[in-house]
């Protein structure tokens, strides 16, 4: 390969997008990590804080494309205390200074300021893709900068964030000039927006083929909204709820007639079930359905709506629509590949979701692949039935709400019926595990899981026997996640080597202690071990011996960070 | 644990190596330190409850979480109550929150009969107790309590407290 001109190789490298096959490539020889650097436009970078930007910048010029994740991921449920950290600011500085020509940034839990909205809408006149994913801190006033500035923006894609709302117009802010639109999500907005302006943004948007209502779109507007956007592939009805005015009710039901090309739905955030047979004209052609948010809808009408999707690929829903449910969408939708069932406020009902649930869908759906699933129980049976069923599965994870529950026909540990998963599953790359469990699971998953990638543990194990198993054996382990486990410094420091392999670990409330976590930083000169200390006063050194509350450690080639508030130590 | 009796170890089907094992004493239980265990360093909110337990996003968690607060009138009280009724199983319990609630204004709950009613989405106001309690939560937007004399001329029967009317209507 050596004897073609550069510019051969160039062209070659341009069907290679992944970001793994581009980095395979940067290690063959000198000139393909040239070459590959110099065309690299997409870059992703799962720890904001294992580089910095201007290292970034140096080494890929004609960067396109910027994804960003920031807090560890025990962030979401309320495990890292406020302030950590994630800061986008200084990237976006950094890119401007830089003179990027930034078109896409892509960022999961990061903090976001309404200033780095701002400089981001200044500072990349081509700039056509804002993605935020469960972060935090900005406004719709951040927002408003982004409408008014980015001439030519494609998409805002708003995803889960908390927003607050400054009562501006954001919307408003979009300029007439405007007509680029093809993605606009603000489902996750909580305040009111004017739906006249949306609809005159609606129109003069030819190409939008995705848009996600917030709740304060009523049944009106949303009729005229859509009946502006026939061309629409994927719809997030915002709020569905009863409208007196039946003439209303049937326009919409001739509109969503209209709507060729929905694929995908999700939303009704606010809904009255019956106001759901307006959907019914799209439901046989979509392949996602996302319901999980859609505390309104009862389990029978739930059951009602999934018989008329059989071309589902992907189903989020609330554990609502019951094992019984679960058999309807097993017997409908033959094409399933990704199912989420997440737990709804059980007032006066009884156990939604169990075990029978998951048989009948892996029974039903064996295209199954990924997997999230809350439920009040799981035997071993039922896991093992499972695993024989669904050989394909590369998520799986499984949340008993009882975080210890043995198996209740047994009263055994889920270790064999995990066990058995990762001995069918060949292919997983996530785990998740939940009720009581021995050693033996993470022997199992140390012998079997060999793609395992990413490793999620609670309230499990009882030895470090249980973690070394799982360091020894998961060779192409990057992400590990413990909380309330009794592995401690004999488990953490017998392979120090191991977390270079690995983006980050995160341990929580196990047997560690602040002098394993010494010996570890001092070993370990490329490794941040960041101990969180939140009870203590700031300048207090807490004893070698002390059990560490939370530590997280990530590889990084950026050194110890300077934006680290004062709880957290770098040691 | 060893199964009871029958001894069927031998025959359990296993993976992995062979050589048997119990449960090990060192083990976090959850419901230990769900139920207020001394020691625990794990994090507890102040209803006791395992913080980040279930794993479900703090995002999702408050759009999903049931609080269902309305408002409740009573007739001849000086101004109005909330009550959460995501909080209350059933009819009964909600008559004695009721009874409670309004206790302090000294209206005779026991021998002033009453009858309570709701407005439900459609905005009707409506008898308490005639639907299942699930169906009825979700459609109530408000109470009020009524005084029997308001109603006369319904055909209801008298039913004492209101404790007592609610379950005569379902029943």
């Amino acid at each position: 390969m050596n004897y073609f001109p550069d510019e051969v190789i160039e062209h070659i490298f341009e069907y290679v997008g992944s970001h793994r096959d581009r980095n395979a490539l940067s290690l063959v020889c000198r000139s393909w990590y040239r070459i590959e650097r110099c065309t690299r436009e997409k870059v992703f970078i799962g720890n904001c804080y294992s580089i910095t930007p201007e290292r970034l910048i140096q080494r890929f010029p004609s960067l396109k494309s910027l994804t960003l994740k920031g807090k560890p991921h025990f962030a979401d449920f309320s495990l890292v205390p406020h302030g950590w950290g994630g800061f986008v600011y200084p990237w976006i500085e950094a890119l401007a200074k830089g003179k990027v020509g930034l078109e896409e940034l892509r960022l999961k839990r990061m903090v976001v300021s309404d200033e780095s909205l701002e400089l981001l809408s200044r500072a990349f006149p081509n700039f056509k893709s804002l993605v935020l994913v469960s972060c935090e801190e900005f406004t719709t006033d951040g927002l408003a900068a982004i409408a008014a500035n980015c001439k030519r923006l494609r998409e805002l894609d708003l995803q889960e964030n908390e927003v607050d709302d400054h009562k501006g117009q954001w919307l408003s802010c979009f300029p007439d000039s405007c007509t680029s639109l093809v993605s606009l999500n603000f489902a996750c907005l909580k305040g009111e927006i004017n739906t006249g302006v949306l609809e005159r943004l609606v129109a003069r948007s030819p190409n939008l083929k995705s848009l996600r209502l917030n709740r304060s779109v009523p049944l009106d507007a949303l009729q005229r909204i859509v009946a502006r956007a026939p061309q629409l592939v994927d719809l997030g009805v915002g709020s569905l709820v009863h409208d007196p005015a039946m003439e209303t009710f049937a326009k919409l039901m001739t509109t969503m007639n209209k709507c060729k090309s929905i694929t995908s739905l999700s939303g009704f955030l606010e809904v009255t079930p019956r106001c759901l047979t307006a959907m019914y004209p799209i439901l046989p052609k979509l392949t996602s359905l996302n319901l999980s948010y859609a505390a309104g809808i009862p389990g029978s009408d739930l059951i009602k709506l999934i018989r008329h999707c059989k071309k589902l690929q992907r189903l989020w829903i609330m554990d609502s629509i019951g094992d019984k449910g679960l058999g309807v969408v097993a017997n409908t939708c033959k094409e399933l590949q990704e199912l989420r069932v997440f737990p709804s406020d059980n007032i006066g009902q009884h156990a939604a979701v169990t075990e029978k649930g998951l048989v009948a869908i892996s029974m039903g759906c064996p295209k199954l692949h990924s997997l999230l699933y809350f439920c009040h129980q799981m035997t071993n049976a039922a896991l093992i039935t499972v695993a024989k069923n669904c050989p394909n599965f590369i998520r799986f994870r499984l949340a008993i709400l009882d975080a210890t529950k043995p198996d209740p026909d047994t009263n055994q540990p889920l270790d064999e019926g995990f066990g058995a998963i990762v001995q069918s599953c060949r292919r997983l790359r996530r785990l998740s595990l939940s009720g009581q469990l021995t050693d033996k699971v993470f022997l199992y998953i140390g012998m079997y899981a060999e793609q395992l990638e990413m490793l999620s543990i609670a309230f499990a194990g009882e030895s470090d026997k249980g973690m070394l198993y799982v360091l020894n054996g998961c060779k192409k382990l990057r992400k590990l996640e413990i909380r309330d486990c009794p592995f401690g410094n004999t488990a953490l420091l017998t392979d120090v080597g191991k977390y270079e392999t690995m983006r980050s670990l995160w341990m929580s409330s196990c047997e560690v202690t602040v002098g394993a976590c010494k010996v570890l930083a001092m070993k370990m000169p490329r490794l941040n071990v960041e101990i969180f200390n939140e009870n203590e006063p700031a300048d207090c050194e807490p004893d070698d011996v002390q059990k560490v509350e939370k530590m997280y450690l990530y590889r990084t080639l950026a050194g110890k960070r300077k934006d680290a508030p004062e709880y957290v130590w770098t040691l | 644990m060893a199964k009871e009796g029958l001894g069927l170890e031998i025959t359990e089907l296993r993976l992995g190596l062979p050589g048997g094992d119990s449960s090990a004493s060192k083990k976090r239980v959850f419901s230990e330190i769900d139920g207020g265990e001394n020691g625990s360093s794990t994090e507890r909110n102040n209803k006791n409850a395992v913080v980040g337990w279930p794993p479900v996003c703090s995002y999702r968690k408050k759009k999903t979480s049931s609080k269902m607060y309305v408002k409740v009138s009573m007739d001849g009280a000086p101004f109005l109550r909330k009550i959460d009724l995501a909080m209350h199983k059933d009819y009964s319990h909600l008559a004695f929150a009721l009874d409670n609630l309004f206790a302090s204004y000294g209206i005779d709950a026991e021998n002033c009969e009453q009858v309570p009613i709701y407005e439900d989405k459609d905005g009707d106001w409506m008898l308490v107790g005639d639907v299942p309690w699930e169906m009825f939560i979700e459609s109530c937007k408000r109470l009020r309590i009524m005084k029997r004399s308001d109603a006369k001329g319904f055909g209801l029967q008298p039913k004492g407290s209101l404790k007592g009317f609610i379950e005569g209507v379902k029943n």
